[in-house]
């Protein structure tokens, strides 16, 4: 297949790839065995490891990963747990390390606001027109 | 058959296309009747060469012709036969060609059912067509052909991704296009009504089947992709909010915006410029999920293909049709008919909140799904926008539409009363709180989610057939099949919600090491490990635990699941052993081997009423379609002079708040 | 009129947006790092020839160095190595290879193989010190100051542009280190 990306693209794709590649020859699992004492822990641990991207994946978390990055993350996310610490701390542990790119659930911030406020401006905008349209049509009558 | 032929085949499909385009269109605006005379022909030899070239490609296939590069990336000489047939779609260039077939075919259909519409009307539906076909042919020639060489060829090819070996993989992809595709009809409709100035209520009668069965297929197509997730991809999960999934349900969220609309418009001649504004974004909304998935654009587990410079094309031919057809919209929209009027409370009230929550949602979902370009474009930090997010966003959006729903039907046009419509209704409701309570409590599921799924869900189901027994009241024969196909839809929805709520809050999931002898206890279920043995497979060797399932002392089943190596491409894929049932799935999934004595990592999941999500959407198809055959929508229609003129407009209706017909 | 255009508005904006992404599109593949200006993080690591001494990041403060992580199973990394080795000589700074998730004697086979491009070597084979450091994938190429600061990551193998890129930056840094 003939192929129509330039050099830069080429070298982008290929470093990647070898990332992806590199990291895949270890082939892990997304199914890792912890034992909790306390079932409150492993509900964290689950939920937890949904919330959290595995940076090394096309689009996963780390609860779906087999990527062994995403076994020394959940790993960490364990040991955190299991030290007593809480869920903004781990949280920001990771984001210390690897951005807001690491949560899926972004912040509220600054930066968020119109991804958060967004669909209830949009909702006010349809719910606006639609008063109007009623207006509008209650004098057709 | 030479691959050669599927080339020449396209060009000449594209030369036909251009001239559908333009010289009928142009028979159109000048109303000469032999040029629109043409469009006829020019769609059948359109949709021949389409076909021809896709049958070529399929031979390619079905002989092993690794001459032709498509087919050597594709596929080998392992592949199972009904594997090939299905390579044919499953690689980029390849479904760019059905693309091409569908739409060809779609074009063939209107021109063989719409008899009964204007030359003119109809005509510039085909030419419009045509314009988007033309689009697509000149992207997948200049950019993605299907037919190019590798000369010598290959002795054998490469393997078709072990995922797509699968026969829930063969029949997502068709699905999905027939629903893509088809609301191109629409779009063609619209901008017909556009370019002529006015959009009659018989037209928007004339697409309403076209429209459902397009948002019927889209429907299906979305379900089975989630069941194939589900049972293939050995997370569990159903749903994901992927953007390559999320590119597949914008569409699908304006497309049931649409078909309401589209009632209402029908009905009462309401909000045309809002049908025609629909029709316009949901296939709009298709072609942007087109490039989302192959232009690399956003990061995804599922995309096609990440190339940029195909991207640019898709999103220039985007620009062409899109652009030209809202720039139509501004200039035409205020001229076509304004409509009866109506009250507060009113179906038309109802069904317009509704379109305006699915609209809203749809734009939810492209903002979450977009919001890392925007972050980058704006230089903010680099967000990730998932499930979290999505699912939080959808809920709060959704729920006021899921206790709308009973509501829609069972409101008369025009003007209504709250207290006649709210009384049968309270008895659903009340009905629904009680029902749902007890059944939340008997199940043990105590969460607020699992308690309001109950409700909403029920509310939903015995709404609907509340309505049912209104609409069944002094009627002799029995429902049309609109009415029918609507009471199938919405009472899915109920089955699905309730589906959703049970398996996101009552999921229990386990991750264990297990030894052969072992045993694991969940939920009064005992899974015990018996062996782990290699097992052989046509292409592929595997690892497969052998799991007896009992309850209480009653042994039950085997539970098998494997960890499967292919040889091609050494790919590792699990194969989760699942025990579907009506209240609840089993699932194993193994993890890797642990270092001693056979252990292995097991996930086990319980999943309380999984299988409603997909009965749920399924009945949500199936209604469309149903409502689709009905044959009000196919009958010819009477010529103005005969059609009593207060037909439509009186307030006769039966007691279920249906026009009479005088 | 303008009421009309409104669709056509939104729908150009959004065009533009996906312009935009569709140029930044490789870049935002990589995951930018959060630790740039900021303190490298503290490890201490076993060496690769000597496992029993213990280095760590203090151990380099003083002057900039740059950390290169690397593992044998890293395909991408024997690509770079070339431009690895011309920096271990001519960058005229320390070029510590940062051995990551890797068998020390796969390690050591690697290089008697393709040379050792490095002045100094760490392991970190459990990857926690990786974690902190905000490590996803091999190779990755760290830039730090003389006072221990992150000034700059690369992700991904090193080619002829990059090198002179980072060659560059490293000059600066040490003439920043001359000058304090």
């Amino acid at each position: 297949m003939k192929s129509t990306t330039g050099r830069f693209s080429f070298f982008a794709v290929t470093s990647v790839l070898g990332l992806i590649l590199g990291t895949s020859l270890g082939w892990a699992s997304a199914i890792t065995p912890y034992e909790f004492n306390d079932p409150a822990n492993e509900a964290r641990f689950q939920a937890l490891s949904r919330e959290l991207r595995c940076t090394v994946c096309q689009n996963q978390s780390l609860a779906d990963s087999d990527a062994p990055l995403a076994q020394d993350l959940r790993r960490e996310l364990y040991e955190m747990i299991q030290d007593g610490r809480a869920d903004m701390e781990i949280r920001q542990f990771m984001v210390d390390r690897y951005g807001e790119f690491v949560l899926y659930r972004p912040p509220i911030a600054s930066h968020t606001l119109l991804l958060w406020a967004g669909p209830f401006i949009m909702l006010l905008i349809g719910i606006a027109i639609g008063l109007i349209t009623i207006k509008r049509r209650r004098k057709a009558l | 058959m030479i691959p050669e032929l599927g080339q020449i085949s396209l060009i000449l499909a594209l030369i036909l296309a251009t001239l559908l385009a333009t010289i009928p269109m142009y028979g159109a605006w000048k109303n000469d009747t032999r040029l629109m005379a043409l469009a006829p022909s020019l769609v059948i030899g359109h949709f021949v060469f389409a076909l021809l070239a896709y049958l070529v490609l399929t031979v390619a296939f079905i002989n092993h012709d690794f001459t032709v590069t498509y087919v050597a990336m594709n596929s080998n000489l392992l592949l199972p036969f009904a594997y090939r047939l299905s390579a044919v779609w499953g690689g980029h260039e390849g479904s760019l060609l059905l693309w091409i077939l569908m739409l060809a075919g779609w074009m063939l259909a209107v021109l063989m059912f719409s008899r009964a519409l204007p030359t003119v009307y109809r005509t510039r539906v085909l030419a419009v067509m045509g314009i988007v076909s033309i689009g697509f042919l000149l992207f997948t020639l200049l950019t993605s052909n299907p037919f190019e060489r590798i000369l010598p060829g290959p002795p054998d090819g490469q393997d078709m991704n072990p995922l797509l070996q699968d026969p829930g993989m063969i029949f997502h992809p068709p699905l999905l296009y027939m629903g893509y595709v088809g609301f191109a009809v629409a779009f063609g409709f619209a901008i017909a009504g556009l370019l002529g100035g006015k959009v009659e209520r018989d037209w928007v009668r004339w697409s309403r089947p076209w429209t459902l069965i397009a948002w019927a297929f889209l429907t299906a197509g979305i379900t089975l992709g989630s069941w194939w997730a589900y049972y293939e991809l050995g997370w569990g999960g159903w749903w994901f909010w992927d953007p390559v999934e999320n590119a597949s349900f914008i569409p699908w969220l304006i497309g049931t915006a649409l078909i309401h609309s589209q009632a209402v418009t029908e009905k009462r001649g309401a909000f045309p410029a809002w049908t025609v504004l629909l029709a316009i974004a949901a296939f709009s909304m298709s072609l942007l999920g087109t490039f989302l998935v192959r232009s690399g654009v956003l990061t995804s587990v599922h995309a096609f293909a990440n190339d940029p410079e195909r991207g640019l094309f898709i999103l220039g031919f985007m620009t062409v049709i899109t652009g030209g057809a809202l720039l139509l919209y501004a200039l035409r929209a205020p001229r076509i008919m304004a409509g009866e009027g109506f009250d507060f409370v009113s179906r038309e009230t109802a069904l317009m909140l509704n379109n305006m929550f699915f609209a809203v949602s749809a734009g939810m979902v492209l903002l979450g799904t977009l919001y890392p370009l925007v972050s980058d474009f704006m230089g903010w930090a680099q967000v990730s926008v998932g499930p979290p997010y999505f699912s939080a966003m959808f809920i709060l959006l959704m729920t006021p539409v899921v206790m709308l729903i009973p509501f829609g039907p069972m409101s008369r046009w025009k003007k209504d009363e709250i207290t006649r419509i709210a009384k049968p209704l309270a008895i659903s409701a009340a009905v629904a709180i009680v029902l749902g309570f007890s059944i939340a409590a008997y199940l043990g599921a105590w969460s607020a989610r699992a308690i309001t799924g109950w409700i909403g869900g029920l509310w939903l189901i015995f709404g609907t057939f509340s309505y049912l027994r209104t609409a069944l009241r002094g009627r002799r024969r029995g429902l049309p099949r609109h009415q029918i196909g609507m009471i199938m839809a919405h009472a899915g929805i109920g089955v699905f919600v309730i589906g959703v709520a049970m398996v996101s809050s009552s999921t229990v999931q386990r991750d264990v090491r297990v030894e052969p002898g072992q045993t694991v206890e969940l939920e009064g279920y005992r899974f015990e490990l018996t062996e782990v043995v290699p097992v052989k497979g046509s292409n592929w060797i595997a690892d497969e635990a052998r799991f007896r399932v009992f309850r209480g002392d009653r042994e039950l089943f085997d539970m098998n699941p494997q960890k499967r190596r292919y040889h091609r491409g050494g790919q590792i894929m699990t194969q989760v052993a699942l025990r579907p049932g009506i209240t609840r799935d089993l699932y194993i999934a193994m993890g890797e081997r642990l270092d001693d004595n056979d252990a292995w990592s097991i996930r086990i999941h319980i999943k309380p009423f999984v299988r409603w999500i997909w009965g749920g959407a399924l009945l949500l198809a199936l209604g469309g379609l149903v409502s689709a055959s009905d044959r009000r929508y196919w009958r010819e229609s009477r010529t103005q002079a005969q059609k009593p003129a207060r037909a439509d407009q009186s307030g006769r209706t039966n007691a279920a708040g249906d026009e009479v017909p005088a | 009129m303008i009421k009309m255009l409104v669709p056509f508005g939104i729908f150009v904006a959004l065009v533009i947006m996906l312009i935009a992404g569709l140029d930044t599109a490789e870049e935002r593949q990589l995951v930018a790092s959060p630790l740039i200006d900021k303190p490298v993080p503290t490890f201490e690591l076993p060496g690769l020839y000597e496992p029993n001494v213990q280095r760590s990041n203090a151990d380099f403060v003083g002057q900039p160095w740059i950390l290169n992580v690397w593992g044998s199973w890293c395909w991408a990394c024997r690509v770079e190595h070339p431009f690895v080795e011309r920096l271990g000589r001519e960058a005229g700074v320390p070029l510590v290879g940062f051995n990551w998730k890797d068998e020390r004697e796969d390690a050591l086979e690697w290089i008697d193989r393709y040379g050792d491009a490095w002045t100094t070597h760490v392991v970190d084979f459990e990857g926690r010190s990786a974690i902190d450091l905000g490590v996803y994938g091999a190779p990755e190429t760290f830039l730090i100051d003389h006072q221990g600061i992150i000034r700059h990551k690369h992700i991904g193998p090193i080619d002829q542009t990059i090198f002179n890129d980072l060659m560059r930056r490293i000059m600066e840094l040490r003439s920043e280190a001359e000058s304090a």
